[in-house]
């Protein structure tokens, strides 16, 4: 048995440094949860001195039997009525760990207490009764640890004993469930005999299940890892507040994925604002340096005055969040109203919160029964998908993506009424009045990917005046066109000769030509072109809006020429008549260029061949999937 | 670790000691550090600070009660920490007037020094409480009627208050953002949902929140916690003619526990091997077997 407490002292005496593991016991009502519980306390040497004596007096006194489940069912109503109403969590030790296990009432009548109890979990125990077997409970509890996102589950079949420790009865009902959740995609990790009652298969191997040679419940439990935080995924700080208690103005939140350090450029969405993280404070030492990981309570200072509320999000530039309005999810319900098309709801999504309609509902089930039949209203305790529309953007990822900001709670009369899974984000609804219809391409995006052997993209082209973009581009242009292609050029200079013509040279006009741009160049990528933008487009933040207009087609090249060549080319006289103090305004000259920090791509012009950069940039579009040259690498890319 | 000391001459402080806290690791000379890997006290931090920050971001008007206890000093601790180093809401002690007096001495000064908007509320006379109650229950249910008098004086919408799931069996079923009726009760059977760190946050109008920040902590995690971030305690926690209190309450019906632990390290030493449930020493929690129950469905802490 290794789940006895140690007799010496632990390496740390109050264990704080050691993994806490919480463990979530689920299971159709009275198979058997509590006394499970009860007995691995007891195995464990967990009970408090006098505890077990007191509850059977208690038992005594009420002339019933001891049961183990006694020892949590510690409210007064729950006694009377034998069931667990609420989540008790239990605390014990084993050699390694710390363990909490969550105790979650099996009543359908309790299925909100379940799921609050579930959600905190980092692995699940399913019980069966092997008597009863499977019951619509065990399937519904099964289905909701999918949306809940627990991916580890151990099932236990309990009641071994009623069974005359059967290994036939045991095998169909271990292929019956395990069959339900693999169709969930959730894999049990053991599948375990018992008998909680007596102890069989609790802690021992007893010769009663001797044809079983799987993994104890406490050796299953050992097995079972806690949740990581999502340090690896993209940077997500959804934020809670703006704080100004002194000359401060501090954004508080808790990372949800990723890290952050002092310096990071950042997005703030939906608005897509771009800032640069100046301090990361904190008390009672500040600021704090290094790097802060998923997880962490935060609070940062930025090098600018914006904007920013409650519920926006940060990101890093290049991997931000979609900003939508309508968000497609899988949710289970808990309202006694069913949930029905056009009702309008608040979601809660991280920190922000939205009023909201229900534009269809599609797959409504009960999740408990075996035949999936369908209806129009999500029903209490029931699951389903439906398409949701916001009153204002949000900003959010697919849960397969990120599953801290790709999950929502649905709240009624200001109360949780339920939650899910964010399938799908439809970006770009931001700012399209609804009386403009745009008219959708008669082609199709592979028709043209097929003629031209690339895939739309915009190619940003930044560098200060005479650092080499323009021949650059010209070369590309040729370069892309003698391989079949459909590039097409847009020059800064020549559409401000047009389109732009409105436009000066003030960082407001600068913004607005930036983006025109951006839009022109993003129009000919959806629809197949490679878009080459040579623009010296001094802002870094007129370049991340470029970035998200263009979205995943972006491709921004650093043309990074040494500031002394480029005014030594002067090919337009600029600098020349800037020096001599004739033309105003010009970037080059001043320290107004913001260089890229993140360009897909860097290339010095004075220390290469126009024909070798353009091999570069080439090599570049192949390498992220703009280019391919025969269908065979199509393939390989699907 | 520092005490309030009585017994350790002038206004029984040692000077200056309180002020330095070692929460954050050493900052290298060249603003380097190694990317932090959270162990489980940063974890119980972060978390306890989000809840804060969460209630006063949903919450019109907040308020946090001060008990003086570990867990409580705990809590504003923390509240410092999510805040920057001010509570901004009031930390309102509803005073029983039967406190130690060295909570008494504790409470006038770091009321002071950690800077608290402190609102001090009496108690109604013991002729006011529930005379079916058992003796000790009813005398902290006193405190139960003096916090909905505070409540009806200043409005508050949200009390923050330091209860611990593994405390006590009732507690344990508690939500982190736990609603209370227009009487300040609590309906076990009709607790919401809550998951996702998504919380109930609007009470109807008149009723109020409970908000649970260290719903989640250990009396283990407290002390080492206190140990780690230097927090003044009352020295009543620890070893005296070997005996000790593990919790403190009014002084009529709490006693102290048998103990040798006179450092925050010996206690945790201590609890590691014991069996004694914390609130041993709590009288009411021991009348009878629903008595605590009953002061909780009542709007007890």
């Amino acid at each position: 048995m290794n789940m006895i407490l140690p007799t010496a002292i632990s390496a740390t005496p109050n264990g704080t440094t050691r993994p806490q593991v919480r463990i979530v016991i689920v299971g159709h009502v009275d198979h058997g949860k509590s006394t499970l519980v009860g007995r691995l306390l007891h195995e464990t040497g967990s009970l408090p001195e006098g505890k077990l004596e007191m509850l059977k007096a208690v038992s005594a006194r009420r002339g019933m039997p001891f049961e183990w489940s006694f020892l949590l069912d510690a409210l007064q109503t729950e006694r009377d009525q034998g069931i667990t109403i609420d989540t008790t969590q239990i605390r014990f030790r084993t050699r390694s760990r710390d363990v909490v296990l969550i105790d979650a009432p099996g009543h359908a009548e309790f299925l909100r207490n379940m799921i609050t109890g579930a959600s905190q979990a980092d692995g699940a125990v399913l019980i069966i009764d092997a008597l009863e077997g499977v019951r619509d409970q065990t399937r519904r509890h099964g289905y909701l640890l999918h949306l809940l996102g627990i991916k580890q589950v151990a099932i236990v079949v309990n009641k071994m004993d009623r069974v005359d420790f059967s290994a036939d009865r045991f095998k169909a009902i271990s292929d019956e469930i395990s069959a339900h959740l693999i169709g969930l995609g959730v894999t049990p990790s053991a599948v375990i005999p018992i008998s909680a009652r007596d102890g069989d298969g609790v802690a021992e191997h007893t010769p009663r299940i001797g044809w079983y040679q799987g993994p104890t419940v406490v050796e299953a439990l050992d097995a079972l890892e806690p949740a990581r935080p999502l340090e690896q995924l993209a940077l997500r700080l959804p934020v809670q507040a703006i704080y100004k208690f002194d000359d401060r103005r501090i954004v508080a939140g808790r990372i949800e994925s990723g890290s952050l350090s002092a310096g990071d450029e950042i997005v703030i969405m939906p608005a897509g604002k771009i800032a640069k993280i100046k301090t990361v404070e904190s008390w009672p030492v500040t600021p704090l340096t290094g790097s802060h990981g998923a997880g962490r309570s935060v609070g940062i200072t930025l090098d600018r005055e914006l904007f920013i509320e409650r519920g926006d999000v940060i990101a890093h530039a290049g991997a931000i969040p979609r900003d939508t309005r309508r968000i497609r999810a899988r949710i289970f319900w808990l309202h006694d109203k069913p949930l029905s098309k056009g009702d309008q709801i608040l979601i809660r999504l991280g920190t922000r919160e939205s009023r909201a309609s229900v534009v269809a509902i599609e797959k409504a089930v009960d999740p408990g029964e075996l035949s999936n039949e369908e209806t129009k209203a999500i029903a209490r305790n029931h699951v389903g998908e439906i398409d949701i529309s916001l009153a204002q953007p949000i900003a959010a990822d697919p849960y397969q993506e990120n599953p801290r900001t790709g999950r929502l709670v649905i709240e009624v009369n200001g109360r949780i009424a339920g939650g899910g899974l964010v399938l799908s984000v439809d970006a770009g609804q931001r700012a399209v009045p609804i009386d403009i219809v745009p008219v959708e391409s008669a082609l199709r995006p592979e028709e043209r990917s097929a003629r031209y052997h690339h895939n739309g993209a915009v190619i940003w082209l930044t560098g200060l005046p005479g650092s080499g973009k323009s021949t650059l581009a010209r070369a590309l242009e040729r370069r892309l066109f003698s391989r079949g292609g459909s590039p097409i050029l847009l020059d800064g200079d020549t559409l401000r000769a047009g389109l732009n013509g409105d436009l000066g040279f003030s960082a407001q006009d600068r913004t607005e030509n930036i983006r025109r741009l951006a839009e022109v160049a993003t129009h000919l990528a959806r629809n197949g072109h490679i878009a080459v933008v040579a623009a010296v487009s001094p802002s870094a933040d007129d370049r991340a809006a470029a970035r998200r207009i263009a979205d995943t087609t972006f491709r921004e090249i650093y043309v990074a020429t040494p500031a002394e060549i480029c005014e030594s080319r002067d090919p337009k006289g600029h600098y020349a008549k800037a020096r001599a103090g004739t033309l105003q305004a010009f970037t080059g000259i001043g320290n107004d260029y913001q260089p890229p920090a993140r360009a897909e791509l860097s290339i010095d012009t004075s220390a290469k061949t126009v024909s070798d950069a353009t091999d570069e940039i080439e090599r570049m579009l192949a390498e992220t999937g703009i280019l391919f040259d025969e269908l065979v690498d199509l393939a390989a890319n699907i | 670790m520092h005490l309030l000391d009585n017994e350790s001459g002038g206004h029984g402080l040692r000077p200056g000691a309180f002020t330095k806290a070692s929460s954050v690791p050493k900052i290298l000379a060249n603003g380097q550090l190694p990317p932090p890997s959270m162990d489980h006290l940063d974890e119980l931090e972060a978390q306890s600070i989000y809840i804060l920050r969460e209630a006063f971001a949903r919450l019109k008007k907040l308020a946090l009660l001060w008990s003086l206890g570990k867990d409580s000093n705990v809590m504003i601790w923390l509240a410092r920490k999510a805040f920057f180093g001010r509570v901004p809401f009031p930390a309102l002690h509803v005073d029983t007037g039967k406190k130690f007096p060295e909570m008494y001495a504790f409470r006038d000064r770091f009321g002071k020094e950690w800077d608290l908007d402190l609102k001090i509320e009496p108690c109604p006379p013991i002729d006011a409480v529930d005379p079916t109650l058992p003796p000790a229950a009813r005398s902290a249910a006193r405190k139960t009627e003096g916090l909905k008098w505070a409540l009806t004086k200043y409005g508050f919408d949200g009390l923050i208050a330091g209860i611990r799931r593994d405390e006590e069996a009732t507690r344990a079923k508690e939500r982190v953002f736990s609603p209370r009726g227009l009487e300040g009760g609590w309906d076990v059977r009709d607790q919401p949902p809550e998951f996702w760190d998504q919380f109930n946050a609007s009470p109807p109008p008149g009723a109020h929140l409970r908000i649970h920040p260290i719903l989640h902590w250990t009396e283990a995690d407290i002390w080492a916690y206190t140990k780690r971030e230097n927090i003044p305690i009352i020295p009543l926690y620890l070893s005296k003619d070997g005996k000790r209190y593990r919790s403190l309450g009014d002084q009529d019906i709490t006693n102290p526990v048998a103990s040798t632990a006179s450092s925050i390290d010996e206690i945790l030493t201590e609890l590691d091997g014991t069996k004694v449930p914390e609130r041993a020493g709590r009288a009411l929690d021991h009348e009878t077997e629903d008595a605590f129950e009953r002061l909780r469905v009542a709007g007890y802490l």
